[in-house]
């Protein structure tokens, strides 16, 4: 196949803008490439044209179906142990030292398994009840998933592990039954969960949060959006709240790091100390 | 001894990929060059997914120059050596800065070496030196190929030498390779390279 050139890249983040009005100009480009690249094999489309004259229809279904294959959804129950096992010890202890409700937001949540991930924490921290979450993700496919909670059951054996390092003593099993291939999460953890479709790029900021969860999404991105939107999770959180970014990300070329302090360089949790 | 035909003066990074039965020879490269090496060298080799520590620390013992698993956008630097994060895969933004992923694993790894070497040929177009060792699998060889497509050079491990020599042997296979080489004469081909751009460097300043 012939390899793909930025300025084809450019003519499809244009008509994207133009026909759907979603700004995808400041995603990373090798990634991006990458994406498009895979759609060109799963359409088995002969060429970048092909896609381009696709796009140009103006076919908001054709279109959701494109969102939902450029970007990238792949998660995991507990990943990163530690990082979680830092939350349950250090984190969320001293947020609830100092408010008795918590707000929490997970920006670019996927199918949901972070979601989870937080509420089982919380739940064997007997804090869930105190907890208000929004999870949100430009893709509204994978958000359904999200609300579903079912997952194959292939990946719980990951999911396990994951868990068992963060240092669980429940049993993850404790949490979904199966049912065929399926595992098939207890809802009662989501009950104050609420999903809902935001794009990061241009959704801006809808409420106020005692900790974000960014993970994983910000490296799709160039450098010019992670600063945009990072001015957006510094509006979005309380004087002294928390940001947590995924283990290879960082904020330290960012405008605005000066307004947070880092409370644990190894898992990536910053703290707002300016407004 | 091999006689290379090196153009220094062309080259702005090195990717090298291992896998399976590369660690040994990944070691007795990094403790053979100079603390000093000009060039950026990018190692993408396959590790356990969910380790994150450990790894680095291993090679870095022998290694004449500390090893840094990269940040995300982060600035690839001459100088260094960098190595793929366990879990992520490691690309290659125009711009000469490093681009993670957590895309779909890709010939079973994240990372993947196709991945790294792809992008660095797009990246570094001619001026890029892929090198490809032991493994197991076929990871490499598509990126070996997107190497030699852009001009950059191609080097595999002498697949006879390898511990394993599927993944050598498939990149053979599907592109030109330049220098089949020993770890040593990859070693030797390094330290070549190194001089001749020092010896540039001093010409021309
Ligand atoms: C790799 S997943 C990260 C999932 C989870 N946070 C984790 O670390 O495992 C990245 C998610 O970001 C979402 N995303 C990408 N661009 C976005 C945007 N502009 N606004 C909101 N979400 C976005 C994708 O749809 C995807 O579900």
């Amino acid at each position: 196949m012939q390899d793909i050139e930025i300025a084809q890249l450019r003519t499809i983040t244009d008509i994207i803008k133009k026909h759907y009005n979603y700004d995808f100009s400041n995603y990373a480009m090798s990634s991006f490439k990458r994406r498009i690249q895979r759609i060109l094999e799963i359409h088995k489309y002969s060429s970048v044209d092909v896609l381009i004259d696709k796009l140009s229809l103006g076919d908001t279904k054709y279109f959701k179906e494109f969102l939902s294959e450029i970007t990238v959804n792949v998660t995991e129950m507990f990943r990163d142990p530690t990082f979680w096992k830092e939350l349950k010890e250090n984190i969320l202890p001293t947020i609830f030292a100092n408010n008795r409700t918590v707000s929490i937001w997970h920006a670019g949540c996927s199918s949901g398994e972070e979601v989870y991930t937080m509420a089982i924490v919380l739940k064997e921290m007997g804090l869930l009840e105190n907890v208000k979450i929004i999870a949100t993700d430009i893709d509204t496919t994978i958000l359904q998933k999200a609300r579903e909670g079912v997952y194959p059951l292939k990946n719980m054996e990951m999911n396990i592990k994951n868990y068992q390092r963060y240092g669980g003593t429940v049993g993850l099993e404790k949490y979904y039954k199966e049912e065929g291939n399926k595992a098939i999460m207890d809802k009662s953890l989501v009950r104050d969960v609420t999903y809902k479709e935001h794009n990061l790029v241009t959704g801006g900021v809808f409420g106020k949060f005692d900790l974000i969860l960014c993970r994983n999404v910000m490296i799709y991105f160039n450098q010019q959006l992670q600063n945009s939107v990072l001015k957006v999770f510094h509006e979005s959180l309380f004087k002294y709240g928390y940001l947590a970014i995924g283990s290879k990300e960082s904020l330290i070329w960012c405008e605005i790091a000066n307004k947070f302090i880092v409370v644990n360089n190894e898992e990536k949790i910053y703290k707002k100390v300016k407004d | 001894m091999t006689q290379f035909k090196i153009d220094s003066s062309q080259y702005k990074a090195i990717v090298i990929g291992g896998s399976a039965g590369s660690f040994q020879v990944i070691s007795k490269i990094l403790s053979s060059i100079p603390s000093n090496f000009e060039l950026p060298i990018i190692m993408c080799l396959h590790r356990l997914r969910h380790v994150r520590n450990g790894f680095v620390e291993a090679l870095n013992i022998k290694s004449n120059i500390e090893i840094e698993e990269p940040y995300d956008k982060e600035a690839i630097k001459r100088g260094k050596v960098y190595l793929a994060p366990a879990n992520y895969h490691l690309g290659i933004e125009l711009g000469n800065t490093f681009a993670l992923s957590t895309e779909e694993l890709v010939n079973n790894s994240r990372p993947a070496i196709d991945i790294t070497l792809s992008t660095a040929a797009y990246a570094y177009r001619n001026k890029l030196i892929g090198i490809l060792l032991s493994g197991a699998n076929k990871d490499g060889a598509i990126g070996m190929k997107n190497v030699h497509e852009k001009g950059g050079l191609t080097i595999i491990q002498d697949p006879q030498e390898c511990l394993i020599d599927t993944m050598p042997l498939a990149a053979q296979k599907i592109t030109k390779i330049d220098y089949v080489l020993g770890v040593d004469g990859i070693i030797s081909f390094l330290l070549e390279l190194d001089k001749q751009i020092k010896a540039t460097a001093t010409t021309s300043s």
